[in-house]
């Protein structure tokens, strides 16, 4: 079996690649009735494998959230775990059909790698975080610190530009893991502690007393955080991006997996167009109506999903922040469905 | 009868010269500097030992299901018995955790068999570990067949798994080196270019370049919709890797065998197959088990880069583990774990090929 699969293998990389024309993203998951979705390993609150050998976090959900409108059960997707090297060139040659695995949106990414950035699931950012005893208020006060950072990321660089561009002086402790830093930090060997703040909650959740130390409220970069799909697919895109819109929007309507059932009978022509019961929504993605009640009802509006997994529910308890609706002083804000 | 009452009877030897005080004596306190290197030594291990066992027994926590049951004054075992089956099997469906328990009772039979003398039958033993029961370990795991339900690849992990990688690497990069050091002795040019640079290639590039290949460029040059299984490609560089090492062991074996014994085989009008497989290999291979198991040992440690693609062996499944929120600072608990896992099967491996060279004794040692 193995060396007929070779054999094939071989024979086709005589074919020409550009040659092959692509099967439309949308058809192959329903033919192969599953989303395979490319998640980071191990990333507390975003993905990370539970007792019971099901992957956790705000991307898998996100994952779930596109095969409940796609195929209409939020059960059906292939979690492929991805190194932060491989990640695009799994989601380019077509071994996942979408990348939900903590990458930042940037410029060169998404202009570069044949890949789109359907929109931001979470608004990361640097920042950081200090012993509760050294009554720090504001990453202003840090001038003079001795900072654990991590070797080879960006945090490094931004730090150095935050200190400079503040005026103030800071010596870098530098380790290679987020565990040996956090194990610096516990043992004293520096003051504060920089990553981005998504890394630092969960390194807050690793020392011995959580509660002896704070995250600061200043974030210093801009970590946009979201899904992306291969670039040239339109019709899948819009699904992928329709979804965490649709998430949005019931969050904002007030609509959740507990009340979306009463939530059909609505009369409010927003909640009836986003669940299918006034028009139908879907069928621009080739989707039935109720694509956006399958994700509600299945997976959660955005609040849920986010408190389940970073927010108040979850060990973490991140503060809504920038990603509060545009409502509620965040900058979440998703299109209408109409 | 003069003779035996004159005799002394046989007395034991005096006590300062036997037992363990004496053992103690000769070897820890012959001398005040001996005495004082012992006595250092004595509290250096007792300021490590004591902690260790401290942390790892007396104050650690054993019962339980959950991170609110681990005092955190020692160390958490409750982790490790939350996620036992998930570092056996990986994402292995639970409900079909019968097979894998199948394939492993089946594996440790076998080896079993095959490592203990007295047992029969060992000829057919064998074909059937090497050909039998490859075959039916995928059908049971793999499924597909039989009504079983299909097991996707990617749901192996673990234990399973890097026992998997390594028992693969190791059945087929034996042969495969075995061909490629004869192939490098060969006078046939081309025969011997190719095995010098199929090895000279391999040995060159690093292992986890290697996997970086096979999981990043490879599916870039396959046309799109076309995917090779990972742990296949996996398996494939990883065979290819450890056989050129493989063949270099070998070939050192080949190489402490005096010439005189081909020329004598050959001047008896031995063809080269039998001269190589009656004459110089099973000389050469009794040379060589200190070499092929410092390989295997290795090349079981080198499963776990598989972690870089995504493969959950057991290390990786043990940081996948680390990052549940629910578990999140319990890391000593799980590397010590893993470490202490895997000192079990390189052991196990290092003493049985100790045991195979006293057993092969062939008298070349002095």
């Amino acid at each position: 079996m193995k060396t007929v699969r070779w054999l094939s293998i071989s024979a086709c990389a005589l074919v020409p690649v550009f040659a092959l024309a692509d099967t439309p993203t949308l058809e192959k998951v329903q033919s192969r009735d599953s989303v395979r979705c490319g998640v980071n390993a191990a990333q507390p609150g975003f993905s990370s494998l539970d007792d019971n050998d099901q992957y956790q976090g705000l991307d898998t959900d996100i994952c779930r959230a596109v095969a409940a409108a796609a195929l209409g059960d939020a059960s059906k997707v292939d979690f492929v775990p991805l190194d932060s090297v491989e990640r695009f060139t799994a989601l380019q040659s077509g071994e996942v059909d979408l990348l939900s695995r903590t990458t930042t949106w940037s410029s060169s990414r998404d202009t570069t790698l044949g890949l789109q950035f359907t929109g931001v699931t979470y608004y990361d950012g640097q920042a950081f975080m200090v012993a509760s005893d050294l009554g720090v208020q504001s990453a202003e006060e840090l001038d003079g610190a001795a900072v654990c950072t991590q070797s080879g990321t960006t945090s490094e660089l931004n730090l150095s530009d935050y200190f400079r561009i503040n005026d103030m002086s800071y010596d870098a402790v530098v380790f290679d893991s987020p565990e040996q830093s956090i194990a610096g930090f516990e043992a004293g060997r520096c003051d504060v502690l920089s990553s981005d703040a998504s890394q630092l909650y969960a390194q807050r959740m690793q020392l011995a007393d959580p509660n002896m130390a704070v995250v600061l409220p200043e974030i210093i970069s801009k970590e946009p955080l979201g899904p992306a799909v291969r670039q040239g697919d339109d019709p899948w895109f819009n699904i992928v991006k329709w979804s965490l819109f649709a998430m949005l929007n019931a969050e904002e309507y007030g609509v959740t997996s507990e009340n979306v059932d009463e939530m059909v009978s609505s009369e409010n022509p927003d909640i009836a167009r986003l669940l299918g019961q006034d028009g139908n929504y879907g069928e621009g993605m080739g989707l039935e109506a109720d694509w956006a009640y399958n994700i509600i009802s299945q997976v959660g509006n955005y609040a849920e999903v986010y408190e389940r997994n970073v927010g108040a529910d979850s060990n973490f308890k991140i503060a809504r922040g920038l990603n509060a609706l545009w409502k509620d002083g965040g900058i979440q804000y998703a299109p209408p469905i109409r | 009868m003069i003779h035996n009452q004159t005799m002394i009877n046989q007395r034991p030897a005096p006590t300062n010269t036997i037992g363990p005080l004496a053992w103690l004596r000769a070897n820890l306190f012959s001398g005040p500097i001996n005495t004082l290197f012992t006595l250092i030594g004595l509290y250096v291990l007792y300021l490590l030992v004591v902690p260790t066992i401290q942390w790892a027994f007396i104050n650690a926590d054993w019962t339980g299901t959950t991170r609110e049951d681990c005092s955190r004054e020692g160390a958490c075992w409750v982790f490790v018995k939350a996620r036992f089956s998930q570092f056996m099997y990986g994402l292995y469906p639970r409900d079909e955790v019968w097979r894998a328990n199948i394939v492993f009772a089946g594996f440790f039979a076998l080896i079993a068999w095959l490592a203990i003398p007295r047992m029969p039958f060992k000829r057919w033993v064998a074909v059937l570990a090497l050909v039998g029961f490859p075959v039916a370990a995928y059908v049971l795991l793999h499924g597909g067949y039989f009504d079983l339900p299909r097991v996707p690849t990617h749901r192996w992990g673990g234990l399973m798994l890097t026992l998997l990688l390594a028992s693969v690497g190791m059945i087929g990069a034996l042969p495969i080196g075995i061909v490629l050091a004869l192939g490098r002795r060969s006078n046939m040019p081309i025969v011997k270019s190719f095995c010098v640079i199929f090895i000279e290639f391999w040995r060159g590039v690093p292992l986890i370049t290697v996997l970086f290949m096979a999981s990043v460029m490879l599916p870039l040059f396959l046309p799109s919709g076309i995917s090779v299984d990972r742990l296949v490609r996996a398996l494939i560089g990883l065979t290819l890797f450890q056989s050129a090492y493989m063949a270099e062991v070998i070939r050192g074996g080949l190489q402490a065998i005096p010439k005189g014994q081909e020329e004598a085989a050959a001047a008896l009008g031995m063809t080269y197959w039998k001269r190589m497989g009656l004459i110089v290999m099973p000389q050469a291979l009794k040379m060589m088990i200190p070499g092929i198991v410092n390989t295997f040992i290795s090349l079981f440690k080198d499963t776990t880069l598989v972690m870089i693609i995504g493969l959950f062996d057991l290390l990786g499944i043990v940081q996948a583990a680390l990052s549940d929120s629910n578990w999140l600072g319990f890391s000593i608990e799980g590397y010590v774990f893993a470490a202490f896992v895997f000192w079990i099967f390189c052991f196990s491996m290092s003493r049985y090929s100790q045991y195979l060279e006293r057993k092969l004794n062939t008298g070349h040692k002095h």
